[in-house]
């Protein structure tokens, strides 16, 4: 254990900050479920060029081209979060679609895809799962059938957020309906303006369409989009699910989270008395606390493991399932510490935070289940984890 | 950046665990938890062979001159093993005395110490948990008196550090005149407690620092927390190997997810605990500005932690898990007792808000 860093390091910390000094009025976030504007789009490439952005892509495809190196991505990531400066796109197509590209994509798919996807002139919604291709995702019936060159896809998708702004899909289809259902699946590339997509916003319980249908009639699109070779999807997509997973639970999204709770309950009073001097209210604060702490020092502990690379095991594994849990708790303990005031939701004088808690708590439910259920974790951290052994499946019906 | 634990450590607390497999066996643990009069001097001998005793002493004594996170390392072992010796006071002693005693009084002391000839206690329940019962130490003329409660292994140690009520530690000698100790049975019986009783016992005071006190708190809680991590990974291994050989409806109940996932909950808030454990023993010595609070925190969260696994891993074993004979008990009881000592998590947790300056 030393927490230190090196003089080297100090360095390129000094760096970034000086960076961000001088570039506080260029700043602007590409983030939410818009297309980028411009000015984000001007301060993504300001990133790239500089090495703050696609940091560890290759130059030959639109990126930095630096050697991978954790320690500095993670001083990026606290440097740029204590400026308050926006970090680089952080989309579906960036975080699942590139590093799949990089892994398995061809030189041409590469050459064409990534630099405009990281310079967000590209934008992709993701095509996994289906209203009967859940949890039991390799179960999916999306299928497209050989035509000629070209693959005539039918069916329908669900959860794909972005898909109203998107210009690409990358999309699991099965094409090869004799294999095995793991073994039937291709990753297919292909535009959202081909005839016969249809994209019908999802509302949620936010009250917001955070995510969409999409139903595809007959959409041709050539088997040259397709990405790692056909009947390869489902290993193709487990490749990226893991970039997915580790997104999800992040311990420095956790911790701001946090902060803002505390400032929450020292500034905002009932009957004269600050929130947080209820001696119960602090007595969960505290909790929150302890678990804030826990999972950024396990976080610590895995990035250790990454760089020495060791295999994180079950530390690795614990992060969706407890880091969704907390963000989920830290903004239940907001809305109670708010009381009538926490669940005010539109615009008005007495609302807080832009009813951002009450939209966290929502919005978190759905993190619980998306990307792996909490229920499917817990298959994981157990049979992968402990080495238990899995359901035995039932006779088909 | 390096947030591991370095060879040595890993070494060094594995041949803890395999001295302790034989010295610390379960058979032995049942003797000693049978018998009052047993004091465990085979175990004591096993960890002193070890150079256990000496861990935080620094080598001019005769210790190993090692950090707390080592302690801690150590203190997690004991814990797998619900090894019956006296830990806490092997390590907050010689703190005190580094902390806050004379140079006198450590050369007069912590050789002893560090080769196991006298073991030691440390009475400071009522300082940091709270006087229950009217305990109390008053301090009148280098006497003490008044009561000590909840004092781990107080009842055997040669050396006393205690804490008077103005917050000032007191070094008493096991054999003065005017103290009397009584055994307070509790559930765990790997570890007994001693109630003090002083009648105007000569003490004297370690006035080094004034801030020892906290510290010596601190350094109690991050053992503590360790203690019931080592102990708490014993009971999910026993779940996890037991649901794995069980067999009912035709099949290993750990193949059911009602089952499993109630292993992989428990899994799951342990495995990011050891973090926590890790840290708060490098920032006793390394990082002394956030120990208390990551302190406090490693303490309230593990007895959280572990009530839930020594509730949960009996509950994989079925009726099992409630026998003596199965002996998941002692370590249920293990971190029973490691929750309530020095503190439950309410009123460290109240102290964590204060200590950050959240609450009054």
């Amino acid at each position: 254990m030393d927490l230190r860093l090196s003089p080297d390091m100090e360095a390129f910390r000094d760096q970034v900050r000086g960076f961000l000094g001088q570039h506080k009025d260029r700043y602007a976030s590409g983030a939410g479920a818009e297309r980028p504007r411009e000015a984000a789009m001007e301060w993504q490439a300001l990133l790239i060029d500089n090495g703050y952005a696609a940091r560890t892509i290759p130059k030959a495809y639109g990126g930095y081209g630096a050697e991978p190196d954790i320690l500095k991505s993670r001083i990026i990531a606290e440097e740029f979060t204590a400026a308050g400066a926006p970090r680089g796109f952080a989309n579906q197509g960036i975080s699942m679609l590139v590093p799949t590209l990089l892994e398995v994509g061809s030189e041409e798919q590469k050459i064409r895809w990534i630099s405009p996807t990281l310079r967000g002139e590209t934008v992709w919604c993701q095509g996994y799962s289906e209203p009967g291709a859940g949890s039991d995702l390799a179960n999916l019936q999306t299928k497209g059938v050989e035509d000629g060159e070209d693959f005539l896809i039918s069916g329908q998708k669900i959860w794909t957020s972005t898909a109203a702004q998107a210009d690409m899909i990358f999309c699991l289809v099965r094409t090869e309906p004799q294999a095995p259902k793991h073994d039937g699946i291709s990753y297919i590339l292909f535009p959202m303006t081909t005839p016969g997509i249809e994209v019908r916003p999802l509302k949620t319980m936010t009250g917001s369409a955070e995510f969409n249908e999409v139903f595809f009639t007959d959409v041709r699109v050539p088997q040259s989009a397709v990405v790692g070779g056909r009947g390869r999807g489902w290993f193709v997509a487990n490749a990226t699910l893991k970039h997915e997973r580790g997104m999800l639970g992040d311990p420095n999204a956790t911790e701001a989270r946090f902060a803002a709770l505390i400032d929450l309950m020292k500034s905002e009073t009932v009957d004269g008395q600050r929130l947080i001097d209820n001696p119960v209210m602090a007595d969960r604060l505290m909790q929150l606390q302890a678990r804030v702490m826990t999972m950024k020092f396990n976080g610590l502990r895995t990035l250790t493991a990454s760089i020495t690379g060791e295999a994180a095991g079950l530390a690795g594994m614990v992060v969706k399932l407890q880091g969704c849990e907390l963000n989920h708790q830290i903004a239940a303990l907001a809305i109670d510490a708010l009381g009538e005031l926490g669940v005010l939701y539109e615009d008005g004088p007495h609302l807080r935070a832009k009813g951002g808690w009450q939209r966290n708590y929502m919005f978190d439910l759905g993190l619980i289940i998306g990307g792996g259920t909490a229920q499917i974790q817990k298959n994981i951290i157990s049979e992968r984890g402990l080495g238990m052994p899995r359901e035995p499946k039932l006779a088909v019906a | 950046m390096d947030f591991s634990l370095t060879d040595d450590q890993r070494m060094m607390q594995e041949s803890l665990s395999r001295t302790l497999a034989e010295a610390s066996s379960l058979d032995r643990v049942r003797k000693f938890a049978a018998d009052p009069a047993d004091r465990g001097a085979d175990v004591w001998a096993a960890l002193t062979d070890f150079g256990l005793p000496g861990i935080v002493i620094g080598e001019e004594y005769g210790g190993l001159g090692l950090t707390l996170l080592d302690a801690a390392l150590m203190a997690e072992a004991l814990g797998r093993a619900v090894t019956p010796v006296p830990y806490l006071g092997a390590v907050l002693a010689p703190l005190a005395l580094r902390l806050a005693g004379s140079v006198e009084q450590q050369a007069r002391w912590l050789p002893k110490l560090a080769s196991g000839q006298v073991t030691a206690a440390v009475a400071i329940s009522e300082a940091v948990a709270g006087a229950r019962d009217g305990a109390g130490l008053m301090a009148s003329d280098g006497k003490l008196s008044g009561k000590a409660l909840f004092v781990a292994d107080g009842h055997a140690a040669d050396l006393l550090i205690v804490a008077d009520t103005g917050g000032v530690l007191h070094l008493v000698d096991g054999t003065a005149n005017g103290l009397g100790r009584e055994i307070m049975t509790g559930i765990d019986l790997t570890r007994r407690m001693a109630e003090l009783t002083f009648d105007k016992v000569a003490a004297e005071p370690l006035t080094g620092d004034a801030g020892a006190l906290a510290r010596l708190r601190d350094a109690g809680w991050v053992l503590l927390a360790a203690d019931t991590l080592g102990a708490c990974d014993v009971m999910i291994e026993k779940a996890v190997a037991y649901a794995k050989e069980r067999k009912q409806f035709g099949r290993v109940i750990g193949s059911f997810q009602a089952v499993k996932h109630l292993c992989a909950e428990m899994a799951a808030e342990l495995e990011p605990c050891r973090s926590l454990v890790w840290y708060a023993g490098y920032a006793f010595d390394a990082a002394p500005q956030e120990s208390s609070l990551v302190a406090a925190h490693a303490k309230a969260h593990l007895s959280e932690v572990s009530r839930f696994i020594a509730r949960t891993a009996t509950e994989v074993h079925g009726g099992m898990g409630i026998t003596d004979l199965l002996g998941l008990h002692f370590w249920f009881k293990r971190v029973g007792l490691n929750r309530q000592l020095l503190g439950g998590p309410e009123r460290v947790r109240a102290l964590a808000a204060q200590m950050q300056g959240l609450t009054g």
